[in-house]
Protein backbone atom coordinates (compact mmCIF):
# COMPACT_ATOMS: atom_id res chain seq x y z
CA UNK A 1 0.00 0.00 0.00
CA UNK A 2 1.37 3.29 -0.64
CA UNK A 3 1.09 6.05 1.62
CA UNK A 4 -1.05 8.12 0.34
CA UNK A 5 -3.20 4.95 0.10
CA UNK A 6 -2.70 4.18 3.94
CA UNK A 7 -3.24 7.38 4.77
CA UNK A 8 -6.65 7.62 3.23
CA UNK A 9 -7.01 4.27 4.66
CA UNK A 10 -6.62 5.91 7.80
CA UNK A 11 -8.87 8.91 7.82
CA UNK A 12 -11.95 6.16 6.29
CA UNK A 13 -11.42 4.51 9.58
CA UNK A 14 -10.84 7.78 11.80
CA UNK A 15 -13.93 9.06 10.74
CA UNK A 16 -15.88 6.01 11.36
CA UNK A 17 -14.18 5.49 14.73
CA UNK A 18 -13.36 8.67 16.03
CA UNK A 19 -16.32 10.16 18.04
CA UNK A 20 -16.23 6.15 19.83
CA UNK A 21 -12.97 6.42 20.81
CA UNK A 22 -12.99 10.01 21.94
CA UNK A 23 -16.37 9.35 24.17
CA UNK A 24 -14.82 6.17 25.38
CA UNK A 25 -11.22 7.95 26.22
CA UNK A 26 -13.47 11.01 27.95
CA UNK A 27 -15.23 8.83 30.07
CA UNK A 28 -11.95 6.98 31.16
CA UNK A 29 -9.46 10.08 31.39
CA UNK A 30 -11.77 11.68 32.89
CA UNK A 31 -11.59 15.13 30.20
CA UNK A 32 -12.07 15.23 26.55
CA UNK A 33 -8.74 17.43 26.53
CA UNK A 34 -6.85 14.60 27.80
CA UNK A 35 -9.12 12.19 25.20
CA UNK A 36 -8.49 14.20 21.93
CA UNK A 37 -4.79 14.77 22.96
CA UNK A 38 -4.30 10.65 23.73
CA UNK A 39 -6.73 9.92 20.62
CA UNK A 40 -4.38 12.53 18.56
CA UNK A 41 -1.39 9.71 19.51
CA UNK A 42 -2.67 6.79 18.83
CA UNK A 43 -3.54 8.03 15.91
CA UNK A 44 0.32 8.84 15.35
CA UNK A 45 0.94 5.31 16.32
CA UNK A 46 -1.42 3.65 13.95
CA UNK A 47 0.06 5.94 10.98
CA UNK A 48 3.09 4.27 11.55
CA UNK A 49 2.36 0.92 12.78
CA UNK A 50 -0.58 0.19 9.76
CA UNK A 51 1.27 0.57 7.13
CA UNK A 52 3.31 -2.34 8.16
CA UNK A 53 0.84 -4.84 10.18
CA UNK A 54 -2.73 -3.91 8.26
CA UNK A 55 -5.26 -2.33 9.48
CA UNK A 56 -6.62 -4.48 13.27
CA UNK A 57 -9.86 -6.41 13.21
CA UNK A 58 -11.01 -3.93 15.73
CA UNK A 59 -9.80 -0.06 14.69
CA UNK A 60 -11.46 1.19 17.39
CA UNK A 61 -10.76 -0.72 20.33
CA UNK A 62 -7.39 -0.49 18.88
CA UNK A 63 -6.90 3.09 18.89
CA UNK A 64 -8.78 3.17 22.17
CA UNK A 65 -6.06 1.26 23.87
CA UNK A 66 -3.20 2.67 22.41
CA UNK A 67 -4.60 6.14 23.89
CA UNK A 68 -5.15 4.49 27.22
CA UNK A 69 -1.89 3.42 27.21
CA UNK A 70 -0.13 6.61 26.28
CA UNK A 71 -2.27 7.86 28.95
CA UNK A 72 -0.81 5.68 31.42
CA UNK A 73 3.04 6.66 30.11
CA UNK A 74 2.54 10.19 30.25
CA UNK A 75 0.97 10.31 34.05
CA UNK A 76 3.22 7.89 35.29
CA UNK A 77 5.40 10.68 35.34
CA UNK A 78 2.81 12.53 37.31
CA UNK A 79 1.70 11.56 40.98
CA UNK A 80 -1.56 14.01 40.78
CA UNK A 81 -2.70 11.32 38.31
CA UNK A 82 -1.50 7.96 39.89
CA UNK A 83 -4.91 7.00 41.74
CA UNK A 84 -6.46 6.88 38.34
CA UNK A 85 -4.19 4.32 37.24
CA UNK A 86 -5.78 1.24 38.77
CA UNK A 87 -8.49 1.98 36.74
CA UNK A 88 -7.05 2.83 33.31
CA UNK A 89 -5.39 -0.27 33.22
CA UNK A 90 -8.50 -2.25 33.90
CA UNK A 91 -9.98 -0.74 30.89
CA UNK A 92 -7.28 -2.43 28.51
CA UNK A 93 -8.50 -5.35 26.95
CA UNK A 94 -6.47 -6.34 24.18
CA UNK A 95 -8.83 -9.34 22.64
CA UNK A 96 -11.11 -6.53 22.14
CA UNK A 97 -8.75 -5.44 19.10
CA UNK A 98 -8.68 -8.97 17.36
CA UNK A 99 -12.40 -9.68 17.15
CA UNK A 100 -15.03 -7.82 15.37
CA UNK A 101 -17.27 -5.73 17.29
CA UNK A 102 -20.53 -7.88 18.73
CA UNK A 103 -23.70 -5.87 20.30
CA UNK A 104 -22.70 -6.03 24.13
CA UNK A 105 -19.84 -4.16 23.36
CA UNK A 106 -21.26 -1.76 21.22
CA UNK A 107 -24.35 -0.60 23.61
CA UNK A 108 -22.20 0.93 26.77
CA UNK A 109 -19.97 2.57 23.79
CA UNK A 110 -23.25 4.38 21.99
CA UNK A 111 -23.87 6.14 25.69
CA UNK A 112 -20.40 7.32 25.58
CA UNK A 113 -21.28 9.31 22.32
CA UNK A 114 -24.21 9.94 23.12
CA UNK A 115 -22.62 11.95 26.30
CA UNK A 116 -20.14 13.23 24.23
CA UNK A 117 -22.59 14.69 21.82
CA UNK A 118 -24.42 16.46 24.61
CA UNK A 119 -21.61 17.67 25.79
CA UNK A 120 -20.18 19.10 22.76
CA UNK A 121 -23.43 21.14 22.95
CA UNK A 122 -23.70 22.05 25.94
CA UNK A 123 -25.30 25.65 26.42
CA UNK A 124 -22.64 27.15 28.97
CA UNK A 125 -20.20 27.34 25.22
CA UNK A 126 -21.46 29.90 23.03
CA UNK A 127 -23.07 29.15 19.63
CA UNK A 128 -20.28 29.14 17.28
CA UNK A 129 -17.93 27.11 20.08
CA UNK A 130 -20.70 24.32 20.07
CA UNK A 131 -20.53 24.02 16.37
CA UNK A 132 -16.98 23.81 15.89
CA UNK A 133 -17.03 21.16 19.21
CA UNK A 134 -19.22 19.27 17.96
CA UNK A 135 -17.93 19.09 13.94
CA UNK A 136 -14.60 17.97 15.67
CA UNK A 137 -15.39 15.83 18.08
CA UNK A 138 -18.61 14.27 17.22
CA UNK A 139 -17.57 14.42 13.30
CA UNK A 140 -14.33 13.65 13.45
CA UNK A 141 -13.53 16.47 11.13
CA UNK A 142 -10.12 17.88 11.39
CA UNK A 143 -9.59 21.78 12.60
CA UNK A 144 -8.41 22.52 9.14
CA UNK A 145 -11.62 21.12 7.70
CA UNK A 146 -13.67 22.71 10.24
CA UNK A 147 -11.54 26.58 9.55
CA UNK A 148 -12.17 26.09 5.65
CA UNK A 149 -16.24 25.48 5.69
CA UNK A 150 -16.15 28.70 8.19
CA UNK A 151 -13.74 30.61 6.70
CA UNK A 152 -11.86 31.34 9.30
CA UNK A 153 -7.65 31.06 9.43
CA UNK A 154 -7.02 27.01 11.15
CA UNK A 155 -5.17 28.83 14.22
CA UNK A 156 -8.07 31.07 14.97
CA UNK A 157 -10.17 27.35 14.52
CA UNK A 158 -7.46 25.69 16.99
CA UNK A 159 -8.10 28.14 19.62
CA UNK A 160 -12.00 28.01 19.51
CA UNK A 161 -11.82 24.74 19.84
CA UNK A 162 -9.12 24.87 22.48
CA UNK A 163 -11.32 27.72 24.99
CA UNK A 164 -14.18 25.47 24.46
CA UNK A 165 -12.94 22.52 26.12
CA UNK A 166 -11.41 24.49 28.55
CA UNK A 167 -14.58 26.25 29.24
CA UNK A 168 -16.17 22.55 29.48
CA UNK A 169 -13.52 21.88 32.09
CA UNK A 170 -13.86 25.04 34.15
CA UNK A 171 -17.59 24.91 34.66
CA UNK A 172 -16.99 21.56 35.83
CA UNK A 173 -19.73 20.41 33.35
CA UNK A 174 -20.74 16.35 33.94
CA UNK A 175 -20.13 13.59 31.25
CA UNK A 176 -23.43 12.62 31.33
CA UNK A 177 -27.01 13.05 29.52
CA UNK A 178 -28.76 15.36 31.04
CA UNK A 179 -31.78 14.46 33.64
CA UNK A 180 -35.75 14.26 33.09
CA UNK A 181 -35.61 17.86 33.72
CA UNK A 182 -33.48 19.50 31.57
CA UNK A 183 -33.54 17.06 29.04
CA UNK A 184 -35.72 18.75 26.46
CA UNK A 185 -33.97 22.03 26.88
CA UNK A 186 -30.54 20.52 26.36
CA UNK A 187 -32.27 18.23 23.66
CA UNK A 188 -32.80 21.29 21.53
CA UNK A 189 -29.59 22.53 22.59
CA UNK A 190 -27.78 19.88 20.29
CA UNK A 191 -30.56 19.58 17.39
CA UNK A 192 -30.06 22.91 16.92
CA UNK A 193 -26.69 22.87 16.96
CA UNK A 194 -27.03 20.53 14.03
CA UNK A 195 -29.10 22.53 12.10
CA UNK A 196 -26.80 25.95 12.32
CA UNK A 197 -24.13 23.22 10.87
CA UNK A 198 -26.37 22.14 8.22
CA UNK A 199 -27.79 25.75 7.08
CA UNK A 200 -24.10 26.97 7.23
CA UNK A 201 -23.69 24.23 4.29
CA UNK A 202 -27.31 24.85 2.80
CA UNK A 203 -27.19 28.57 2.29
CA UNK A 204 -23.79 30.47 2.81
CA UNK A 205 -24.12 33.34 5.25
CA UNK A 206 -20.90 35.24 3.83
CA UNK A 207 -18.86 34.98 0.46
CA UNK A 208 -19.70 34.21 -2.90
CA UNK A 209 -19.57 30.28 -2.24
CA UNK A 210 -23.44 29.32 -1.87
CA UNK A 211 -23.58 25.69 -1.50
CA UNK A 212 -21.25 23.84 0.95
CA UNK A 213 -23.09 20.65 0.99
CA UNK A 214 -20.68 18.73 2.62
CA UNK A 215 -20.99 20.62 5.78
CA UNK A 216 -24.65 19.89 5.39
CA UNK A 217 -24.06 16.28 4.42
CA UNK A 218 -22.21 15.92 7.37
CA UNK A 219 -25.17 17.74 9.95
CA UNK A 220 -26.86 15.11 8.27
CA UNK A 221 -25.00 12.07 9.08
CA UNK A 222 -24.69 13.44 12.77
CA UNK A 223 -28.58 14.32 12.80
CA UNK A 224 -29.09 10.36 11.71
CA UNK A 225 -26.39 9.43 14.50
CA UNK A 226 -28.79 11.18 17.50
CA UNK A 227 -31.87 9.82 15.25
CA UNK A 228 -30.19 6.48 16.40
CA UNK A 229 -29.41 6.73 19.69
CA UNK A 230 -32.95 8.58 20.92
CA UNK A 231 -35.47 6.68 18.24
CA UNK A 232 -38.15 7.71 21.14
CA UNK A 233 -37.66 11.75 20.88
CA UNK A 234 -39.90 13.13 17.76
CA UNK A 235 -37.88 15.96 17.47
CA UNK A 236 -34.59 13.82 16.38
CA UNK A 237 -37.07 11.98 13.26
CA UNK A 238 -38.05 15.28 12.82
CA UNK A 239 -34.61 17.25 12.35
CA UNK A 240 -33.44 14.51 10.01
CA UNK A 241 -36.82 14.66 7.90
CA UNK A 242 -36.16 18.61 7.38
CA UNK A 243 -32.80 17.99 6.88
CA UNK A 244 -33.50 15.18 4.26
CA UNK A 245 -36.50 17.31 2.72
CA UNK A 246 -34.24 20.14 2.18
CA UNK A 247 -31.34 18.50 0.90
CA UNK A 248 -33.48 16.97 -1.55
CA UNK A 249 -33.71 19.92 -3.36
CA UNK A 250 -29.45 20.22 -3.26
CA UNK A 251 -29.38 19.90 -7.24
CA UNK A 252 -32.31 22.59 -8.28
CA UNK A 253 -31.29 25.00 -5.78
CA UNK A 254 -28.50 27.09 -7.93
CA UNK A 255 -28.63 26.74 -11.39
CA UNK A 256 -25.58 26.42 -14.13
CA UNK A 257 -24.12 29.89 -13.00
CA UNK A 258 -24.34 29.45 -9.64
CA UNK A 259 -27.22 31.59 -9.41
CA UNK A 260 -29.54 30.64 -6.58
CA UNK A 261 -32.98 29.47 -7.94
CA UNK A 262 -36.09 30.23 -6.05
CA UNK A 263 -38.34 27.27 -5.28
CA UNK A 264 -40.94 28.11 -7.19
CA UNK A 265 -38.99 27.81 -10.81
CA UNK A 266 -36.91 24.97 -9.78
CA UNK A 267 -36.47 21.72 -12.07
CA UNK A 268 -38.58 19.40 -9.58
CA UNK A 269 -37.34 16.72 -11.77
CA UNK A 270 -34.15 17.59 -10.39
CA UNK A 271 -35.08 16.89 -6.85
CA UNK A 272 -33.81 14.04 -5.21
CA UNK A 273 -36.84 11.55 -4.64
CA UNK A 274 -35.23 8.91 -2.74
CA UNK A 275 -34.37 11.73 -0.41
CA UNK A 276 -38.25 12.79 -0.26
CA UNK A 277 -38.83 9.28 0.53
CA UNK A 278 -36.27 8.92 3.15
CA UNK A 279 -37.68 12.33 4.71
CA UNK A 280 -41.18 11.78 4.59
CA UNK A 281 -40.39 8.20 6.42
CA UNK A 282 -38.80 10.06 9.47
CA UNK A 283 -41.51 12.64 9.20
CA UNK A 284 -44.26 9.52 9.58
CA UNK A 285 -41.93 8.57 12.66
CA UNK A 286 -42.44 11.55 14.27
CA UNK A 287 -45.98 11.88 13.74
CA UNK A 288 -46.35 8.17 15.09
CA UNK A 289 -44.64 9.32 18.59
CA UNK A 290 -47.08 12.56 18.59
CA UNK A 291 -48.91 13.66 20.16
CA UNK A 292 -48.07 17.30 18.28
CA UNK A 293 -45.24 17.65 15.92
CA UNK A 294 -42.50 19.90 17.42
CA UNK A 295 -40.90 23.07 15.62
CA UNK A 296 -38.73 20.74 13.49
CA UNK A 297 -40.99 17.89 12.82
CA UNK A 298 -43.43 21.19 12.31
CA UNK A 299 -40.26 22.75 9.66
CA UNK A 300 -40.09 18.86 8.03
CA UNK A 301 -44.24 19.07 7.50
CA UNK A 302 -44.02 22.48 5.23
CA UNK A 303 -40.67 21.32 3.33
CA UNK A 304 -43.39 18.14 2.46
CA UNK A 305 -46.07 20.54 1.48
CA UNK A 306 -43.52 21.01 -1.23
CA UNK A 307 -41.56 18.34 -1.78
CA UNK A 308 -45.39 15.75 -2.34
CA UNK A 309 -46.18 18.93 -5.20
CA UNK A 310 -45.69 17.88 -8.84
CA UNK A 311 -45.71 21.58 -9.97
CA UNK A 312 -45.37 24.92 -8.04
CA UNK A 313 -48.76 25.81 -8.95
CA UNK A 314 -49.93 22.29 -7.42
CA UNK A 315 -48.63 23.30 -3.62
CA UNK A 316 -51.15 23.17 -0.94
CA UNK A 317 -51.13 26.73 0.04
CA UNK A 318 -54.11 26.57 2.61
CA UNK A 319 -52.53 23.10 4.05
CA UNK A 320 -48.97 25.27 4.43
CA UNK A 321 -50.66 28.44 6.33
CA UNK A 322 -52.23 25.59 8.46
CA UNK A 323 -48.66 24.15 9.62
CA UNK A 324 -47.30 27.73 9.82
CA UNK A 325 -50.21 28.79 12.20
CA UNK A 326 -49.20 25.45 14.63
CA UNK A 327 -45.53 26.68 14.23
CA UNK A 328 -46.24 30.31 15.45
CA UNK A 329 -47.80 28.50 18.52
CA UNK A 330 -44.76 26.80 19.49
CA UNK A 331 -42.20 29.30 17.71
CA UNK A 332 -43.65 32.71 17.56
CA UNK A 333 -40.76 34.38 16.21
CA UNK A 334 -41.21 36.97 13.56
CA UNK A 335 -39.15 34.93 11.01
CA UNK A 336 -42.13 32.38 11.24
CA UNK A 337 -44.38 35.32 11.17
CA UNK A 338 -42.91 36.36 7.88
CA UNK A 339 -43.00 33.14 6.15
CA UNK A 340 -46.68 32.37 7.38
CA UNK A 341 -47.46 35.87 5.58
CA UNK A 342 -46.11 34.58 2.46
CA UNK A 343 -47.79 31.51 2.57
CA UNK A 344 -50.89 33.92 3.32
CA UNK A 345 -50.14 35.76 -0.15
CA UNK A 346 -49.77 32.59 -2.25
CA UNK A 347 -53.01 31.27 -0.98
CA UNK A 348 -54.64 33.91 -2.01
CA UNK A 349 -54.83 36.62 -0.26
CA UNK A 350 -52.01 39.06 -0.55
CA UNK A 351 -53.69 42.04 1.00
CA UNK A 352 -54.05 40.16 4.10
CA UNK A 353 -50.02 39.27 3.89
CA UNK A 354 -48.61 42.91 3.57
CA UNK A 355 -50.34 43.73 6.33
CA UNK A 356 -48.79 41.67 8.20
CA UNK A 357 -45.81 42.74 6.70
CA UNK A 358 -46.17 45.98 6.76
CA UNK A 359 -46.71 45.16 10.91
CA UNK A 360 -43.62 43.26 11.65
CA UNK A 361 -41.42 45.62 8.97
CA UNK A 362 -42.48 48.55 11.68
CA UNK A 363 -40.44 46.91 14.08
CA UNK A 364 -37.03 48.55 15.21
CA UNK A 365 -35.47 44.87 15.19
CA UNK A 366 -36.57 43.74 11.46
CA UNK A 367 -36.36 46.80 10.26
CA UNK A 368 -33.04 46.27 8.59
CA UNK A 369 -33.93 42.68 8.13
CA UNK A 370 -33.17 42.11 3.98
CA UNK A 371 -36.00 39.08 4.03
CA UNK A 372 -38.60 41.45 5.12
CA UNK A 373 -38.20 44.07 2.79
CA UNK A 374 -38.58 41.20 -0.16
CA UNK A 375 -41.26 39.96 1.00
CA UNK A 376 -42.72 43.41 0.85
CA UNK A 377 -40.98 44.14 -2.35
CA UNK A 378 -42.78 40.90 -3.91
CA UNK A 379 -46.46 41.48 -2.01
CA UNK A 380 -46.27 45.23 -3.50
CA UNK A 381 -45.56 43.74 -6.97
CA UNK A 382 -48.04 41.08 -6.74
CA UNK A 383 -50.45 44.08 -5.64
CA UNK A 384 -49.70 46.26 -8.49
CA UNK A 385 -47.75 48.16 -7.02
CA UNK A 386 -44.43 48.25 -8.64
CA UNK A 387 -43.19 51.98 -7.91
CA UNK A 388 -43.09 51.22 -4.31
CA UNK A 389 -42.01 47.71 -5.03
CA UNK A 390 -39.03 48.66 -6.84
CA UNK A 391 -37.81 50.87 -4.50
CA UNK A 392 -38.63 48.29 -1.39
CA UNK A 393 -36.26 45.53 -3.62
CA UNK A 394 -33.45 47.91 -4.16
CA UNK A 395 -33.95 48.74 -0.31
CA UNK A 396 -33.82 44.64 -0.38
CA UNK A 397 -30.69 44.28 -1.78
CA UNK A 398 -28.70 47.21 -0.15
CA UNK A 399 -29.60 44.94 3.25
CA UNK A 400 -28.86 41.53 2.22
CA UNK A 401 -24.90 39.90 3.09
CA UNK A 402 -25.03 37.53 0.10
CA UNK A 403 -23.58 38.81 -2.69
CA UNK A 404 -25.70 36.45 -4.74
CA UNK A 405 -28.67 37.46 -3.02
CA UNK A 406 -27.87 40.92 -3.38
CA UNK A 407 -27.59 40.16 -7.17
CA UNK A 408 -30.78 38.72 -7.65
CA UNK A 409 -32.92 41.46 -6.13
CA UNK A 410 -30.98 44.34 -7.58
CA UNK A 411 -32.46 41.89 -11.14
CA UNK A 412 -35.70 41.96 -9.45
CA UNK A 413 -35.47 45.71 -8.80
CA UNK A 414 -34.71 46.51 -12.62
CA UNK A 415 -37.45 43.94 -13.99
CA UNK A 416 -39.92 46.20 -12.22
CA UNK A 417 -38.15 49.31 -13.74
CA UNK A 418 -38.35 47.66 -17.32
CA UNK A 419 -42.13 46.82 -16.39
CA UNK A 420 -43.01 50.23 -15.49
CA UNK A 421 -41.71 52.19 -18.16
CA UNK B 1 -20.74 10.53 -1.81
CA UNK B 2 -23.51 7.48 -2.31
CA UNK B 3 -22.02 3.92 -2.68
CA UNK B 4 -23.34 0.48 -3.04
CA UNK B 5 -22.00 -2.47 -1.32
CA UNK B 6 -23.04 -5.14 -3.58
CA UNK B 7 -23.23 -8.65 -1.55
CA UNK B 8 -22.36 -10.91 -3.63
CA UNK B 9 -24.34 -14.73 -3.75
CA UNK B 10 -22.83 -17.68 -2.21
CA UNK B 11 -23.85 -21.41 -1.47
CA UNK B 12 -25.87 -20.68 0.70
CA UNK B 13 -27.50 -17.54 -0.39
CA UNK B 14 -28.53 -19.89 -3.29
CA UNK B 15 -29.50 -22.86 -1.21
CA UNK B 16 -32.89 -20.90 -1.29
CA UNK B 17 -33.23 -21.24 2.87
CA UNK B 18 -34.01 -18.47 5.02
CA UNK B 19 -31.11 -17.44 6.80
CA UNK B 20 -30.06 -18.88 10.01
CA UNK B 21 -31.13 -16.84 13.53
CA UNK B 22 -27.10 -16.42 13.51
CA UNK B 23 -26.69 -14.93 10.18
CA UNK B 24 -29.49 -12.58 11.03
CA UNK B 25 -28.10 -11.93 13.91
CA UNK B 26 -24.82 -10.59 12.45
CA UNK B 27 -26.15 -8.78 10.26
CA UNK B 28 -28.11 -7.02 12.32
CA UNK B 29 -25.20 -6.09 14.70
CA UNK B 30 -23.66 -4.75 11.55
CA UNK B 31 -26.71 -2.74 10.05
CA UNK B 32 -26.91 -1.18 13.55
CA UNK B 33 -23.49 -0.17 13.38
CA UNK B 34 -24.31 1.36 10.10
CA UNK B 35 -27.66 3.05 10.88
CA UNK B 36 -25.89 4.08 14.63
CA UNK B 37 -22.89 5.91 12.30
CA UNK B 38 -25.27 7.86 10.71
CA UNK B 39 -24.42 6.19 7.09
CA UNK B 40 -27.19 4.00 5.73
CA UNK B 41 -29.60 4.76 3.38
CA UNK B 42 -31.21 1.32 2.34
CA UNK B 43 -30.54 -2.29 1.69
CA UNK B 44 -32.43 -5.28 0.90
CA UNK B 45 -31.38 -8.81 0.98
CA UNK B 46 -32.30 -11.18 -2.43
CA UNK B 47 -33.88 -14.34 -2.76
CA UNK B 48 -32.04 -17.06 -4.31
CA UNK B 49 -31.61 -16.81 -8.36
CA UNK B 50 -33.89 -19.72 -8.86
CA UNK B 51 -36.73 -17.29 -8.15
CA UNK B 52 -35.58 -14.75 -10.82
CA UNK B 53 -34.72 -14.56 -14.00
CA UNK B 54 -32.94 -13.36 -17.20
CA UNK B 55 -33.24 -11.18 -20.40
CA UNK B 56 -31.28 -11.24 -22.90
CA UNK B 57 -30.87 -8.59 -25.82
CA UNK B 58 -30.00 -9.20 -29.01
CA UNK B 59 -30.67 -6.32 -31.20
CA UNK B 60 -34.85 -5.98 -31.26
CA UNK B 61 -35.19 -9.96 -29.83
CA UNK B 62 -35.38 -10.22 -26.06
CA UNK B 63 -35.30 -14.01 -24.61
CA UNK B 64 -36.41 -15.04 -21.09
CA UNK B 65 -34.25 -17.23 -18.96
CA UNK B 66 -35.51 -18.69 -15.67
CA UNK B 67 -33.12 -19.05 -12.90
CA UNK B 68 -31.29 -21.10 -11.25
CA UNK B 69 -28.31 -19.51 -12.65
CA UNK B 70 -25.06 -21.51 -12.05
CA UNK B 71 -22.13 -18.95 -11.89
CA UNK B 72 -22.63 -18.44 -7.94
CA UNK B 73 -19.99 -15.48 -8.12
CA UNK B 74 -21.30 -13.67 -10.46
CA UNK B 75 -24.71 -13.70 -8.83
CA UNK B 76 -26.38 -10.89 -6.20
CA UNK B 77 -27.36 -11.82 -2.86
CA UNK B 78 -28.24 -8.31 -1.64
CA UNK B 79 -26.67 -4.84 -1.54
CA UNK B 80 -26.62 -1.75 1.17
CA UNK B 81 -26.59 1.80 -0.30
CA UNK B 82 -24.28 4.09 1.98
CA UNK B 83 -23.55 7.48 1.71
CA UNK B 84 -20.20 8.35 3.02
CA UNK B 85 -17.16 10.83 2.35
CA UNK B 86 -14.96 8.67 -0.09
CA UNK B 87 -14.25 5.66 -1.34
CA UNK B 88 -11.58 4.83 1.27
CA UNK B 89 -14.73 5.55 3.69
CA UNK B 90 -16.91 2.73 1.51
CA UNK B 91 -14.29 -0.07 1.88
CA UNK B 92 -13.45 0.38 5.69
CA UNK B 93 -17.62 -0.36 5.86
CA UNK B 94 -17.09 -2.97 3.36
CA UNK B 95 -14.30 -4.64 4.83
CA UNK B 96 -16.69 -5.11 8.70
CA UNK B 97 -19.42 -7.08 6.46
CA UNK B 98 -19.65 -10.00 8.80
CA UNK B 99 -18.43 -12.93 6.24
CA UNK B 100 -15.53 -14.84 6.49
CA UNK B 101 -15.89 -16.02 2.80
CA UNK B 102 -17.33 -14.92 -0.13
CA UNK B 103 -17.02 -11.18 -1.63
CA UNK B 104 -18.48 -7.57 -1.28
CA UNK B 105 -18.27 -5.35 -4.62
CA UNK B 106 -17.92 -1.34 -3.73
CA UNK B 107 -19.43 0.85 -6.78
CA UNK B 108 -19.75 4.79 -6.90
CA UNK B 109 -23.64 5.49 -7.33
CA UNK B 110 -23.77 8.17 -9.95
CA UNK B 111 -25.52 11.74 -8.87
CA UNK B 112 -27.79 13.44 -11.38
CA UNK B 113 -25.57 16.31 -11.58
CA UNK B 114 -22.62 14.46 -12.81
CA UNK B 115 -24.95 13.95 -16.37
CA UNK B 116 -24.52 16.34 -19.29
CA UNK B 117 -28.03 18.53 -18.37
CA UNK B 118 -28.41 19.30 -21.95
CA UNK B 119 -28.49 15.51 -23.48
CA UNK B 120 -32.21 14.92 -24.45
CA UNK B 121 -31.97 11.22 -23.32
CA UNK B 122 -30.55 12.43 -20.01
CA UNK B 123 -33.51 14.76 -19.60
CA UNK B 124 -35.59 11.68 -20.64
CA UNK B 125 -34.33 9.50 -18.19
CA UNK B 126 -34.67 11.77 -14.99
CA UNK B 127 -38.26 12.40 -16.61
CA UNK B 128 -39.13 8.70 -16.07
CA UNK B 129 -36.99 8.50 -12.96
CA UNK B 130 -39.56 11.25 -11.47
CA UNK B 131 -42.67 9.80 -12.71
CA UNK B 132 -41.57 5.70 -12.03
CA UNK B 133 -40.28 6.85 -8.39
CA UNK B 134 -43.76 8.95 -7.70
CA UNK B 135 -46.03 5.61 -8.61
CA UNK B 136 -43.99 3.86 -6.46
CA UNK B 137 -43.80 6.44 -2.92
Amino acid sequence: MTAAASRAALDAVWRIESAKVVAVLTRSLGSLDAAEEFAQEALLEAMEQWPRTGVPRNPGAWLTTVARRRAIDAWRRDDRFAARMPDLAAGQDEREERSAPDRRAEEPIRDEVLRLIFTACHPVLPRASRVALTLRVVGGLTTDEIARAYLVSSPTMGQRISRAKRALADAGVPFEVPQADEFPARLGAVLEVLYLVFNEGYAATGGSDLLRVDLAREALRLARVVQALLPREPETHGMVALMELQASRFAARVDRDGQPVLLADQDRSRWDRSAIARGRAALDRARRLGPDLGPYGLQAELAECHAVAATAADTDWGRIVATYDRLLRVTPTPVVALNRAVAVAMAGDPRAALAVVDELASRETLRSYHLVAAVRADLLSRLGREEEARAEFARAAELAGNERVKAQLLARAAAGQRRGE
Amino acid sequence: MKYMLLLKADAASESGAVPDDEAINAMGVYNDELIAAGVLLGGEGLHSSADGARVSFDGDDRSVVDGPFAETKELLAGFWMIEVSSKEEAVEWAKRVPLSSGEVEVRQVFTVDEFNQDNEHVQKEIQWREENEARTA
